[in-house]
This record gives structure tokens, C-alpha cells and sequence, in this order.
């Protein structure tokens, strides 16, 4: 197995351009399990960790957030709790410290597992993937990156190099279920943003069907209650009804299975239950100012 | 720069004290040798090729492509098997290498030995064996009643235990039945299965291995081999965890095998996924019980069917059957008892030794049983089990007459008595059921108490001849009296080698003993199981001492010309000069009898060990996830040798009680594993382990040494009821099956 360590952005797309089958490594959190398992066998690795132009984060013009894709979670919680606070939630689901502190946006997005805890913030708050090679840079936004388990629109000669994410402009939350209280892999995740900006919100699920997915009818309803009870500019608490509507949706929005993880009928119950209440929390975080400590 | 000499560098501390475990910096550090770190120069690799299949006939094996992969130095089958490819615990009925049938999914089928562990396992990918799928025997019950193939020769039994006494039809105005399951839970242990085998010049093969019970390994290897015991030596080598998982064989044979084949050490090291292939499981049950007792709470009668699933091949069901029915109506008096148990063959994978042996599945279900009765008869659980709390001259339902201290209902007061932990504070999403996985701010979270007690045999049972050998060595070294003690006993981390040193600083008043590593150039040790080390070896370790003391003695009337009671230190110095005294005693405790084939009398268990606990939950009721808020224990230990090492036991047994109430649980469909790794097996993290007070009873028992109880089963026992019983007091669920997953909370009907 050939084990390739560019030192800069350009030699890394070009190891990636003469070896397409290289397996781009960051963090190592799901290569190295796939390699110790002998579950994959690439002919090479490509090794992205000491490529400076990764590893780094800025703001961008409009109030938004690029987040090189090697970036890891520990700097996500510590360095980025007030501007990306639904990213930073998620990262704090992550694994132990040990992962956390290897773990990568960019290896999510490159794993493009179902269950992976990044993508249910990075729909719900409209996010984009830059994907660069020598051929150019393209940016796609991340609700149509994921195109099936385990796959996406990256190119065999491309690499993740960032994530773009819009300033959040109201309050965001993520909440996951597993069947422990740390160190678990999702049984299903919801991500909510409410956008005051323009009135609307977003929603993403984790590990609730063969992508992460849009909750596009909740987003839909919620969207409509919100402007028809001119609550984004009243805001007044919201009625038990809208909040169980919004969780059914949520639900219905959800191709789960039954795996040894959870049945399919108990993620979609879940989901309905974490829709709800992160809602609740969103909305109350919205009403009293909490978000703007984040904006 | 790791320091060789700590590993055997002496503490202080005699029975009673806390003093530190020479191996505990160490392995806090990562710098502990564990055998999965063996090396050995020209050494080569050995992998083991498994059945994918739970249940199939082998029409063929080709090993040609394999044999041709560059730096493969075997390839075997069990043609290569020279002694009796048959191997077992209790009953010889494993192959070493399947033959022409594999009887559950992971079974061993070939062997390959390579330069590189790489190499190995890409050969292996080459061996092609030609498989004709059958359908799987999956089901105990259906098993036992005679349904589906036979498995074995002699059928799908493997052992059936009644016990039959007092009026078999006894009837009561209270009536509560229950249908109880529990899932498949593993020991889960982090050191995997590993050993190094190096062949030596007479023939024969030296083994060091990661093991409960060195001198067992060696009988069934020299059977399968076909070599005399002086010709296979065992080394136990650094242990990461056991509790009943390294009872039987995994790599022991096979890399003796390949080493014998190949005339280079080998080793082999399973990895995750193979190590839940590698080793027995907890046997998943099913259990039948119907409770009848007077309208004050009285019990009147009990009546039980259990099925314990056994897999594949016997390991040790046969005494798991009998702990699981002799015990199977928990630490109450009761006159009139109707038990059938039965241990099963079926094409799931192999069950045997785990903690709690038996004892916990019916555990779960007679302390369920339990508070269905409270609920019944509107009584307070906890009053409903004092009410009917064994004591010392109870009877157990084998005839037996409890010969020492049983504080069944002091411990269940203990429990009960201690102030309650605080209600959740300010939010805290650690605090919370889900965690930091941030699922509630306290909606939907409900706390509720549940209470259990149980009953564990302690050492071997039935008759078993069990005994240990100690080898005790005293000299003079540097100006100071120095002993090594020898044994054969397995130190799999429980604390066994700072016991050994404590009883011989107590015995001989002396302060430099060192622990000789375990090998089987010292008689049999008896197994690191049935909470019995600190009682056996612990008890033949005393014994080598007082015989030890004994010729000390002798030597002091010749040296000081009067006999002395007690030496000190410079006077052993004085008495030894440059003579050496060793002592090796074989050391048994009582005897038992075996159960009677129609009725189960007898007196069949040498010690009972019990414990309480309570346990508070909160349960997010609609997401169905749990947290445990504080899990007491009260236990009885007769004596607590070190008091520290004890309550680390009680602790260490309390959570894995948790982990098999609330996640631990192997899924297997139709026979085969469907969670082999710690991605989806979970068990409990540091989050999921709440405060554990301990009250330490030590009530002494007049028939062990210093009158000590086993310690280390007991608290696994009442754990999981406890915890399942305090969720249900959150949800009103009925909660019958063990792990309660998230589903059972929130997609089931109320009771």
C-alpha cells in the first residue's frame, strides 16, 4: 500500500489526480476501523493531515464560516461555539475526546455515512462543500451532495477541502439518540435552524435512511405557521399542536430500517420526539434573545 | 522507560489493608505486558479461518492457493489435529477443527501460519471450502422438546436438572405469573484472545497464554495433541479481563499446532470481531415462573421452566443448568418448589462460564417475579421480600440447611435505609438520560427506585474435587527474611498476586514476598471463576504458609533451644541462616455432593454469597432512554481480605449487572452474530455509571479461611433487577426482557 504525505494543497490534488484510487485519510476515526477490519483494502492512502490549507478556518464576506475540511471537532467546540452553534453541538456528540480531537467535518462529508453526526446541522443550516482538483474548485451545496448509502457527487479525482457555512443568523440545534449516554453511534439525529433572516428554517436528519435527509414538508408547515401568526415578529410561545405537527413531519420525512441499532418504527417515533423538543428549545432560545449571543 | 523490577516490587500490607496492586501503575500507564504484547524473535503468525455459515456440512476444503501465497509456512486442517480432535470443558464434544459439519457461525475450520499477520489472513481469503448450507437450530425451548435436527449424538439436551420438593400441587389465594427473557450477554473483556506458542527441542511446547485456568488449558491441549503433560508447559502471561470468557479454549491449541508444524513460535492475536467468535457467551433464557403466596405475603409455592440456549457445543451448561435451577428461587424460604431447567443445544453461538453463571438469569426472573407479587398484594417490594428473606438455618430448595451467615433481610434494609440521591439540579446534560447527546432539558424524564437481592454459589459445586496448590519458598535475602509464593492460579485482574503477598505477610510476619508468574510447573490452581481464587488459592496459599511456619518452628527449638510461638523477622534471619524452606500443600474446601438425578437434593454448594441493591433511574419516557442515577449495593464478605479490591469487585459486578439491564446484549438471527465489534455491542461508558455507595458487611463464615465470602458474582446478580425494576416504577411497564432497549420503553403497551 503506497502511503502518499503531500505538504501542500496543490501536491495533494495532484496525488489525487495520477492515483484516483487513493483513499484520502484526515483523522483516520472510520478509515483506520475499515483497515484494521480488513473491511477495505486500498492500494493507497493518501494522508491530507499535513496539508496546512485544511487545517484552517476564516470568516467569509458575507458573515459566514469556511471551515477547512481537516479542521477537527475539539477546535470546532472550542474555537467555534458561538459562530457555528449547531455544528458544534453535533461535535460534542462525537465519539470520546480521543476521536474528537482527530475527527473531521471532512471526513464526514467524505464518509457520507447515513449515521455520520455532522450532516443533520450542515441541512438544516443550508451548508456547501468545496471540492477542489486540478480541474478547478466546485462548490455543491450539501443538499445535493449525498447521493446514496455511503456515497456522493466527489469525484474520484477530487478532495474535500472545505465547508462553507452561512452565518447563523438564529438559534440552531442538534440532538441525537443512542442507546448509551456517550460514545455512541446515532440510532437517528435531527438538526434544526430557524432563519429569522428570511423567515424560514431547516431541518436535517441523521441515520434515518439511506442519506441524511430534508424534512421538506416540516420546513414547509413550520415556515407557514411562523409567518402566519406573524410570530417572527411577536413571538409568542408556540401552540403544542404546531410543535407535535412539526415532529410528525419530521417523522413521515424519514425512510428508516430496522438494523441492530433500533427498529425502523421506534427512529421514526424518536425523531418525532427530538423534532418537538428541539423546536421548543430553538424557538423559546429565539423569543427570549439567546440567539443574539450567537449572530 | 518502562521498569521491569516494579512488576514484582514487594508492598506492604497484610490481610485487612488496602495495599497497592503491583500491576496497577503499570496498566494505568499502558506499560502492563499483556499477551496480546508477546514477541519472540523468528516468530510467525497464525490466523484462524471461520464458518460463515451457523450450520453447514463442509463438502470440501482446497487449500492449494492458499499454500501458494509467498511466507505462508502452514496451512492445516483438522487432519493435522495428531492427538483427539475433541475438545470441551465438561463434555469433549468441540472439534479443534471442524470435520465435516460447522454447528454455529465463526466456528474454526483451518489454520494458516504466516511471516506477517497480513500475509496470514490474505491466505486464509484463498482457503475455499465448500459449504452445503443447513437451516439452523435457533430456538431453545423448541430444541428441548425435540424439534429440528440433533445437533449432537446423544441429542439437543445437554443437561436437564429438576428439583422437586414439598407438595407438587400446593396451591395459594395469590397467584403471579411471569414469561422472563434475557439476552445474550458477552464479558466483553479489552485484552483479546492471545498467546505465543515456541516449540522446544524435547518435542514439546512451551504456551504462554492469557487464560482463567492454566491446568485445564493443559489437559484438553495434551488431548488434542496427543502429548503427556511434561511435554506442554503453560505461562499465564498478562490477562486483560476474563469473567468467564478465557474458561475455554481459543488460540491455546491451535497455536500449538502451528508451532509444532512449523517449528517457529507463533502467536496469535484475535481482533475484535473475532474475539466475540472467540469465546462463550452468557446463555440467553427463557423462564417460565409462577409465584403463589398467602394474602400477607407469604410464599406458598414456586413453580419454574428454564431453557438456557447453550449454542453450539457444552462448554460448561451442564453446571450452569444446575447453578441456575439450585438457585433459581432466590434467597427465600419457600417449602413447596416444582424447577425444571434445561441447558439446550442449538446452532447459536457456544455459551458457557460468565459471571453470575446461571445465577443471573434467574436472578432477573425470580426478582421480577418478586415485585409482581408486591404489586399484587399491594405491598411494598421491599416488604414483600423481608417477609420471606432466607436466614442462617434456612433451607434452600436442594435440602441444604444454610450453615452461616445469610443477611438477606439486613441487606435489603441497608439498601432501602441509605438517604436517597438528590433531585436533578440545574441543567446538566450529563446528568440527563441521552447525555450530552442533548435529547432532553428535562421533558419527558420520570424518576423511579427498584429493589432486588440474590444468591450466588461461591467455588465449585456438585462434588467437584476443588482444590489449589501452593508452593511457598523461604529464605534469607540481603539481611531479610524473603518469600516467593507459587501458584498456579490466574491473576485476570481481579487482584489474586496482592492477596497471595497479604496472606503471607499476615502468615509468616514478614514484609518482602514475591509472586512467582503462574506456570504449570506448580500444581493445579483451580479456575479463576466461581468467585473462588481468594477461598481456594487464597486458602492454599494459607496453608503452605502455616506448613511452612511449621518446620520454621521446628528449626527455631533446635536454634533457641525452647519452642516459640512467633518469630520476628531477625530471629527468621537468625533461625534460617543459609537454609531454604519450601513447602508445596494442596488445599481443598469442603466437600459436596452431587444432586439427585430425580428430586435435585443435596448438598451441592459449598458457600452462598449474597447481595442487595437499590437502584434509582431517570427514564425519558418518550425517547425510552435511561440513565442511572445511583446504584447501592450491600453485601455480605464474610471477610474483606482487601477492602478496596472489594468494593472494586462490587462496583466492577453492579455495572455489568447495568450494561446487561439497559445495552449489553449480543443479537444473533438464525444463528448468526449481528454486532461483533464495540461499535454496536455497547457497554457501559464512564457516563453510564452512577455513584455506587457499598455497605461492606463482613459477617465471617466458620468454614473458609478467615472466614471470607467470594465476592466478585454476587453484585452481578441483583444489579439487573434492580435497575429494570426501578424503570419500571418510572414507566408502569411490564418489562419482561433483558436488555430493555429504548423500543420496550416507548412502542410497548403499559401492564
Amino acid at each position: 500500500m503506497d502511503f502518499l504525505r503531500p505538504t501542500s494543497l496543490a501536491d495533494a490534488l495532484s496525488a489525487k489526480a495520477d492515483q484516483p484510487e487513493a483513499v484520502p485519510i484526515a483523522g483516520g476515526t472510520d478509515v483506520m476501523v475499515e483497515l484494521n477490519f480488513d473491511h477495505r483494502r486500498p492500494s493507497a492512502l493518501l494522508d491530507l493531515t499535513r496539508v496546512p490549507e485544511l487545517a484552517t478556518w476564516e470568516p467569509t464576506a458575507d458573515g459566514g464560516t469556511r471551515l477547512g475540511a481537516g479542521v477537527p471537532y475539539t477546535r470546532i467546540i472550542t474555537e467555534l461555539g458561538a459562530r457555528l452553534p449547531g455544528l458544534a453541538m453535533a461535535a460534542r456528540t462525537v465519539g470520546s475526546p480521543q476521536i474528537r480531537n482527530r475527527g473531521t467535518v471532512g471526513g464526514n462529508l467524505g464518509a457520507a455515512s447515513p449515521a455520520g453526526d455532522t450532516h443533520p446541522v450542515l441541512l438544516a443550516v443550508d451548508a456547501a462543500v468545496e471540492l477542489r482538483s486540478v480541474r478547478g474548485t466546485r462548490v455543491v451545496p450539501v443538499r445535493e451532495f449525498y447521493t446514496g448509502v455511503k456515497r456522493s457527487v466527489l469525484a474520484s479525482d477530487e478532495l474535500i477541502t472545505a465547508v462553507l457555512l452561512p452565518r447563523a443568523g438564529g438559534p440552531q440545534q442538534f440532538s441525537k439518540v443512542g442507546t448509551r449516554n456517550a460514545m455512541v453511534i446515532a440510532v437517528c439525529s435531527f438538526g434544526l435552524a430557524l432563519h429569522p433572516g428570511d423567515g424560514t428554517v431547516g431541518t436535517g436528519i441523521g441515520s434515518a435512511g439511506p442519506t441524511p435527509l430534508r424534512a421538506t414538508e416540516a420546513e414547509w408547515f413550520l415556515t407557514g405557521e411562523l409567518a402566519d401568526g406573524d410570530l417572527w415578529e411577536s413571538p409568542k410561545p408556540l401552540t403544542d399542536s404546531v410543535r407535535r405537527r412539526f415532529g410528525e413531519l419530521v417523522a413521515e420525512a424519514a425512510a428508516p430500517i430496522d438494523d441492530v441499532r433500533g427498529s425502523a418504527a421506534y427512529r421514526r417515533h424518536a425523531l418525532s420526539v427530538l423534532a418537538r423538543r428541539t423546536l421548543g428549545w430553538a424557538w423559546q432560545d429565539y423569543r427570549t434573545g439567546g440567539d443574539q449571543r450567537c449572530a | 522507560m518502562t521498569k521491569p523490577a516494579e512488576v514484582t516490587r514487594s508492598t506492604t500490607g497484610g490481610i485487612g489493608e488496602s495495599p497497592l496492586r503491583p500491576d496497577g501503575a503499570l496498566k494505568v500507564r499502558g506499560e502492563f505486558a499483556y499477551s496480546s504484547d508477546l514477541w519472540h524473535e523468528d516468530m510467525v503468525w497464525g490466523v484462524t479461518l471461520r464458518s460463515p455459515h451457523p450450520h453447514a456440512r463442509i463438502r470440501s476444503v482446497d487449500l492449494t492457493e492458499a499454500l501458494r501465497v509467498p511466507g505462508v509456512h502452514a496451512v492445516l486442517t483438522h487432519q493435522d489435529v495428531p492427538g483427539t480432535n475433541r475438545y470441551g470443558l465438561e463434555h469433549a464434544d468441540q472439534p479443534v477443527l471442524a470435520v465435516d459439519l460447522v454447528r454455529y457461525h465463526g466456528e474454526p475450520v483451518a489454520l494458516v501460519a504466516a511471516d506477517h499477520p497480513e500475509t496470514a489472513r490474505r491466505a486464509m481469503k484463498r482457503i475455499k471450502v465448500d459449504y452445503e448450507v443447513l437451516t439452523p437450530v435457533s430456538d431453545a425451548e423448541h430444541a428441548v422438546h425435540g424439534d429440528g435436527p440433533r445437533l449432537h449424538r446423544d441429542g439437543n439436551v445437554v443437561r436437564h436438572v429438576p428439583i422437586r420438593r414439598g407438595d407438587q400441587n400446593a396451591t395459594a389465594p395469590v397467584v403471579v405469573h411471569g414469561v422472563y427473557e434475557v439476552g445474550m450477554q458477552d464479558q466483553a473483556f479489552l485484552g483479546p484472545e492471545s498467546g505465543l506458542a515456541v516449540p522446544a527441542e524435547d518435542g514439546g511446547v512451551d504456551l504462554f497464554v492469557a487464560t482463567q485456568w492454566l491446568h485445564v488449558d493443559q489437559r484438553q491441549i495434551c488431548y488434542a495433541l496427543g502429548l503427556p503433560a511434561d511435554k506442554v508447559r503453560l505461562t499465564l502471561a498478562g490477562v486483560g479481563g476474563a469473567f468467564g470468557g478465557r474458561e475455554d479454549l481459543s488460540i491455546q491449541v491451535h497455536a500449538c499446532l502451528l508451532a509444532r508444524h512449523t517449528g517457529k513460535p507463533v502467536k496469535m492475536v484475535y481482533n475484535r470481531e473475532e474475539s466475540f467468535y472467540g469465546h462463550v457467551h452468557r446463555h440467553p433464557a427463557k423462564l417460565y415462573y409462577e409465584h403463589g403466596a398467602t394474602e400477607d405475603g407469604r410464599l406458598v409455592y414456586v413453580r419454574s421452566r428454564i431453557y438456557l440456549d447453550g449454542g453450539a457445543y457444552a462448554s460448561s451448561t451442564p453446571a450452569v443448568v444446575a447453578n441456575a435451577a439450585t438457585l433459581g428461587f432466590g434467597p427465600y424460604n419457600v417449602d413447596n418448589v416444582t424447577m425444571d431447567c434445561w441447558g439446550v443445544y442449538t446452532n447459536n453461538p457456544p455459551c458457557g462460564a460468565m459471571r453470575g453463571f446461571g445465577a443471573v438469569q434467574a436472578g432477573f426472573a425470580y426478582e421480577s417475579q418478586m415485585d409482581k407479587l408486591a404489586a399484587a398484594l399491594g405491598m411494598d417490594p421491599v416488604e414483600v421480600r423481608v417477609r420471606n428473606a432466607m436466614s442462617e438455618g434456612s433451607t434452600m430448595p436442594t435440602g441444604q440447611v444454610l450453615d452461616s451467615a445469610a443477611p438477606v433481610a439486613e441487606l435489603l434494609r441497608l439498601v432501602r435505609d441509605r438517604p436517597m440521591p438528590a433531585e436533578r439540579g440545574e441543567l446538566d446534560l450529563r446528568a440527563m438520560p441521552g447525555g450530552v447527546s442533548n435529547t432532553t432539558h428535562g421533558e419527558g424524564v420520570v424518576r423511579g427506585v427498584g429493589y432486588a437481592v440474590g444468591v450466588k454459589n461461591i467455588c465449585f459445586s456438585e462434588g467437584f474435587d476443588d482444590y489449589s496448590t501452593a508452593r511457598l519458598r523461604l529464605e534469607v535475602l540481603g539481611g531479610e527474611p524473603a518469600a516467593t509464593i507459587h501458584t498456579a492460579a490466574a491473576e485476570v485482574g481481579q487482584g489474586l498476586v496482592t492477596i497471595e503477598q497479604q496472606i503471607v505477610r499476615t502468615e509468616l510476619g514478614i514484609q518482602q514476598v514475591t509472586v512467582h508468574p503462574a506456570d504449570t510447573t506448580v500444581g493445579n490452581g483451580g479456575s479463576t471463576s466461581a468467585s473462588r481464587q481468594t477461598y481456594v488459592t487464597g486458602g492454599a496459599v494459607k496453608a503452605a504458609c502455616e506448613a511452612v511456619r511449621e518446620k520454621l518452628l521446628k528449626l527455631a527449638v533446635t536454634r533457641f533451644g525452647e519452642p516459640r510461638a512467633n518469630l520476628t523477622p531477625a530471629e527468621i534471619v537468625s533461625v534460617l541462616g543459609t537454609e531454604v524452606i519450601e513447602e508445596t500443600v494442596e488445599w481443598r474446601h469442603r466437600p459436596t455432593t452431587a444432586l439427585d438425578p430425580e428430586t435435585g437434593q443435596g448438598f451441592a454448594h459449598v458457600q452462598y454469597g449474597f447481595a442487595a441493591h437499590r437502584a434509582v433511574v431517570d427514564v425519558d419516557v418518550e425517547l425510552g432512554l435511561v440513565k442511572v442515577v445511583e446504584l447501592a449495593c450491600a453485601q455480605d464478605v464474610g471477610k474483606a481480605l482487601n477492602p478496596q479490591a472489594v468494593v472494586g469487585q462490587i462496583h466492577g459486578g453492579s455495572v455489568q449487572g447495568l450494561g446487561l439491564a439497559v445495552m449489553e446484549e449480543i443479537q444473533v438471527t438464525e444463528g448468526k452474530v449481528r454486532n461483533p465489534s464495540f461499535t454496536d455491542y455497547l457497554i457501559p461508558t464512564i457516563l453510564d455509571t452512577p455513584p455506587m455507595p457499598v455497605d461492606v458487611l463482613e459477617l465471617a463464615d466458620p468454614h473458609a479461611p478467615y472466614g471470607l465470602r467470594g465476592v466478585g458474582e454476587p453484585p452481578t446478580i441483583s444489579s439487573t433487577p434492580a435497575v429494570v425494576a426501578a424503570i419500571r416504577a418510572a414507566t408502569g411497564l411490564a418489562l419482561t426482557r433483558v436488555p430493555v432497549r429504548p423500543e420496550h420503553l416507548t412502542l410497548e403497551e403499559p401492564r
